[in-house]
Protein backbone atom coordinates (compact mmCIF):
# COMPACT_ATOMS: atom_id res chain seq x y z
CA UNK A 1 0.00 0.00 0.00
CA UNK A 2 3.01 2.30 0.19
CA UNK A 3 3.14 2.58 -3.60
CA UNK A 4 -0.40 4.73 -3.57
CA UNK A 5 1.46 7.03 -1.00
CA UNK A 6 4.63 7.12 -3.39
CA UNK A 7 2.54 8.18 -6.27
CA UNK A 8 0.40 10.49 -4.01
CA UNK A 9 3.67 11.91 -2.96
CA UNK A 10 5.27 12.75 -6.82
CA UNK A 11 1.54 13.74 -7.45
CA UNK A 12 1.77 15.96 -4.71
CA UNK A 13 5.61 17.37 -5.47
CA UNK A 14 4.45 17.83 -9.16
CA UNK A 15 1.41 19.92 -8.40
CA UNK A 16 3.27 21.79 -6.03
CA UNK A 17 6.15 22.56 -8.95
CA UNK A 18 3.23 23.72 -11.02
CA UNK A 19 2.12 25.84 -8.73
CA UNK A 20 5.52 27.63 -7.58
CA UNK A 21 6.14 27.92 -11.26
CA UNK A 22 2.73 30.03 -11.68
CA UNK A 23 3.42 32.42 -8.75
CA UNK A 24 7.03 32.66 -10.28
CA UNK A 25 5.01 33.69 -13.88
CA UNK A 26 2.95 36.14 -11.60
CA UNK A 27 6.52 37.55 -9.94
CA UNK A 28 7.69 38.40 -13.30
CA UNK A 29 4.54 39.69 -15.03
CA UNK A 30 2.39 41.73 -12.06
CA UNK A 31 1.94 45.25 -12.98
CA UNK A 32 2.32 46.90 -9.59
CA UNK A 33 4.30 46.36 -6.63
CA UNK A 34 1.94 44.38 -4.68
CA UNK A 35 0.68 42.01 -7.32
CA UNK A 36 4.73 40.91 -6.93
CA UNK A 37 4.19 40.82 -3.29
CA UNK A 38 1.49 38.72 -3.33
CA UNK A 39 3.44 36.29 -5.67
CA UNK A 40 6.05 36.37 -3.09
CA UNK A 41 4.12 35.00 -0.81
CA UNK A 42 2.33 32.53 -2.66
CA UNK A 43 5.62 31.64 -3.00
CA UNK A 44 7.08 30.99 -0.19
CA UNK A 45 3.95 29.04 1.25
CA UNK A 46 4.08 26.76 -1.78
CA UNK A 47 8.17 26.11 -1.02
CA UNK A 48 7.24 25.33 2.88
CA UNK A 49 4.76 23.01 1.38
CA UNK A 50 7.53 21.01 -0.98
CA UNK A 51 9.82 21.04 2.36
CA UNK A 52 7.04 19.32 4.08
CA UNK A 53 6.37 16.53 1.39
CA UNK A 54 9.89 16.11 0.79
CA UNK A 55 9.96 15.59 4.65
CA UNK A 56 6.94 13.01 3.97
CA UNK A 57 8.97 11.03 1.52
CA UNK A 58 11.80 10.86 3.24
CA UNK A 59 11.25 10.52 7.24
CA UNK A 60 13.63 13.14 8.44
CA UNK A 61 12.95 15.82 10.70
CA UNK A 62 15.17 18.18 9.64
CA UNK A 63 12.61 19.31 6.82
CA UNK A 64 10.36 20.06 9.38
CA UNK A 65 12.26 22.46 11.04
CA UNK A 66 13.30 23.91 7.39
CA UNK A 67 9.53 24.47 6.97
CA UNK A 68 8.99 26.57 10.31
CA UNK A 69 11.74 28.78 9.56
CA UNK A 70 10.40 29.31 5.90
CA UNK A 71 7.13 30.37 7.24
CA UNK A 72 8.50 32.77 10.10
CA UNK A 73 10.53 34.49 7.93
CA UNK A 74 8.35 34.87 4.96
CA UNK A 75 5.97 36.28 6.95
CA UNK A 76 8.16 38.91 8.33
CA UNK A 77 9.65 39.73 5.03
CA UNK A 78 6.08 40.21 3.72
CA UNK A 79 4.95 42.29 6.01
CA UNK A 80 7.87 44.26 5.81
CA UNK A 81 7.27 44.74 2.27
CA UNK A 82 3.68 45.80 2.65
CA UNK A 83 4.26 47.81 5.31
CA UNK A 84 6.95 49.72 3.27
CA UNK A 85 4.17 50.41 0.44
CA UNK A 86 1.46 51.35 2.90
CA UNK A 87 3.88 53.78 4.55
CA UNK A 88 7.17 54.52 2.65
CA UNK A 89 8.70 53.46 6.08
CA UNK A 90 9.24 49.56 7.57
CA UNK A 91 10.13 50.76 11.63
CA UNK A 92 8.41 54.50 11.66
CA UNK A 93 10.28 56.55 14.26
CA UNK B 1 8.26 4.70 4.32
CA UNK B 2 7.76 0.79 3.39
CA UNK B 3 6.13 -0.01 6.91
CA UNK B 4 3.71 2.68 7.00
CA UNK B 5 0.24 1.11 7.67
CA UNK B 6 -2.85 1.02 5.64
CA UNK B 7 -4.89 3.26 8.17
CA UNK B 8 -2.25 5.76 7.85
CA UNK B 9 -1.34 5.60 4.32
CA UNK B 10 -4.43 6.28 2.50
CA UNK B 11 -6.03 8.97 4.28
CA UNK B 12 -2.43 10.59 4.13
CA UNK B 13 -2.19 10.10 -0.09
CA UNK B 14 -5.73 11.61 -0.20
CA UNK B 15 -4.63 14.38 1.73
CA UNK B 16 -1.62 14.97 -0.16
CA UNK B 17 -3.66 15.03 -3.37
CA UNK B 18 -6.33 17.08 -2.26
CA UNK B 19 -3.02 19.69 -1.24
CA UNK B 20 -1.33 19.36 -4.70
CA UNK B 21 -4.53 20.42 -6.74
CA UNK B 22 -5.59 23.06 -4.10
CA UNK B 23 -2.48 24.54 -4.52
CA UNK B 24 -2.13 24.28 -8.00
CA UNK B 25 -5.38 25.65 -8.94
CA UNK B 26 -4.40 28.97 -6.28
CA UNK B 27 -1.88 29.83 -8.15
CA UNK B 28 -3.15 29.46 -11.14
CA UNK B 29 -5.97 31.52 -10.21
CA UNK B 30 -2.98 34.31 -9.01
CA UNK B 31 -1.63 34.27 -12.57
CA UNK B 32 -4.89 34.26 -14.42
CA UNK B 33 -7.51 36.61 -12.67
CA UNK B 34 -7.56 40.66 -13.97
CA UNK B 35 -7.60 42.51 -11.08
CA UNK B 36 -5.37 42.85 -8.09
CA UNK B 37 -8.19 42.20 -5.44
CA UNK B 38 -9.84 39.25 -7.22
CA UNK B 39 -6.12 37.61 -7.27
CA UNK B 40 -5.61 37.99 -3.44
CA UNK B 41 -8.96 35.21 -3.24
CA UNK B 42 -7.38 32.25 -4.68
CA UNK B 43 -3.92 31.68 -3.19
CA UNK B 44 -5.97 31.46 0.49
CA UNK B 45 -6.97 28.68 -0.83
CA UNK B 46 -3.77 26.39 -1.20
CA UNK B 47 -2.53 28.93 1.78
CA UNK B 48 -4.96 27.68 4.26
CA UNK B 49 -6.62 24.51 3.20
CA UNK B 50 -3.43 23.04 1.32
CA UNK B 51 -1.29 23.63 4.21
CA UNK B 52 -3.89 21.96 6.45
CA UNK B 53 -4.03 18.99 4.13
CA UNK B 54 -0.14 18.21 4.26
CA UNK B 55 0.08 19.11 8.00
CA UNK B 56 -2.38 16.64 8.51
CA UNK B 57 -0.77 13.63 6.42
CA UNK B 58 2.80 14.33 7.64
CA UNK B 59 1.08 13.83 11.14
CA UNK B 60 -0.50 10.94 10.54
CA UNK B 61 2.99 9.41 8.28
CA UNK B 62 5.22 10.17 11.29
CA UNK B 63 2.69 8.96 14.15
CA UNK B 64 2.97 5.61 11.85
CA UNK B 65 6.12 5.51 11.31
CA UNK B 66 7.46 6.27 14.75
CA UNK B 67 4.39 4.49 16.79
CA UNK B 68 2.98 7.43 18.87
CA UNK B 69 1.28 10.43 18.25
CA UNK B 70 3.47 13.26 16.82
CA UNK B 71 1.56 16.68 16.78
CA UNK B 72 4.13 18.95 16.36
CA UNK B 73 3.38 19.85 13.23
CA UNK B 74 0.28 21.76 14.20
CA UNK B 75 2.75 24.38 15.40
CA UNK B 76 2.94 25.28 11.51
CA UNK B 77 -1.02 25.42 11.33
CA UNK B 78 -1.25 27.64 13.90
CA UNK B 79 0.65 30.03 12.93
CA UNK B 80 0.35 30.22 8.88
CA UNK B 81 -3.77 30.49 10.24
CA UNK B 82 -2.91 33.36 12.53
CA UNK B 83 -0.60 35.13 10.11
CA UNK B 84 -2.48 34.92 6.81
CA UNK B 85 -5.07 37.02 7.70
CA UNK B 86 -2.97 39.57 8.66
CA UNK B 87 -0.89 39.85 5.29
CA UNK B 88 -4.12 39.54 3.35
CA UNK B 89 -5.52 43.00 5.21
CA UNK B 90 -1.74 44.97 5.23
CA UNK B 91 -1.30 43.95 1.81
CA UNK B 92 -5.07 45.00 0.63
CA UNK B 93 -4.57 48.12 2.62
CA UNK B 94 -1.21 49.03 0.34
CA UNK B 95 -3.17 48.18 -2.58
CA UNK B 96 -6.29 50.64 -1.86
CA UNK B 97 -3.91 53.42 -0.62
CA UNK B 98 -1.21 53.18 -3.79
CA UNK B 99 -4.52 53.35 -6.06
CA UNK B 100 -3.38 50.58 -8.20
CA UNK B 101 -4.78 51.97 -11.90
CA UNK B 102 -3.53 49.49 -14.15
CA UNK B 103 -4.42 46.45 -12.32
CA UNK B 104 -7.95 47.99 -12.47
CA UNK B 105 -7.94 49.33 -16.03
CA UNK B 106 -6.98 45.37 -17.35
CA UNK B 107 -10.34 43.93 -17.46
CA UNK B 108 -11.74 46.79 -19.72
CA UNK B 109 -8.76 47.04 -21.97
CA UNK B 110 -9.27 43.61 -22.47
Amino acid sequence: MSAFLGYAIDFASLCLTLAMLFALGRLFKGPAAQDRVLALDTFYINGMLMLLVLGIRSASTAYFDMALLIALFGFVSTIALAKFLLRGEVIEP
Amino acid sequence: MTEIPLWAALPAGVLLIAAGLLAVIGSFGLLRMPDFFTRMHPPAMGTTLGTGCVLVASMLVSSAAIGRPVVHELLITLFVVMTAPVTAMLLARAAVYRGDRRSRTAPRER
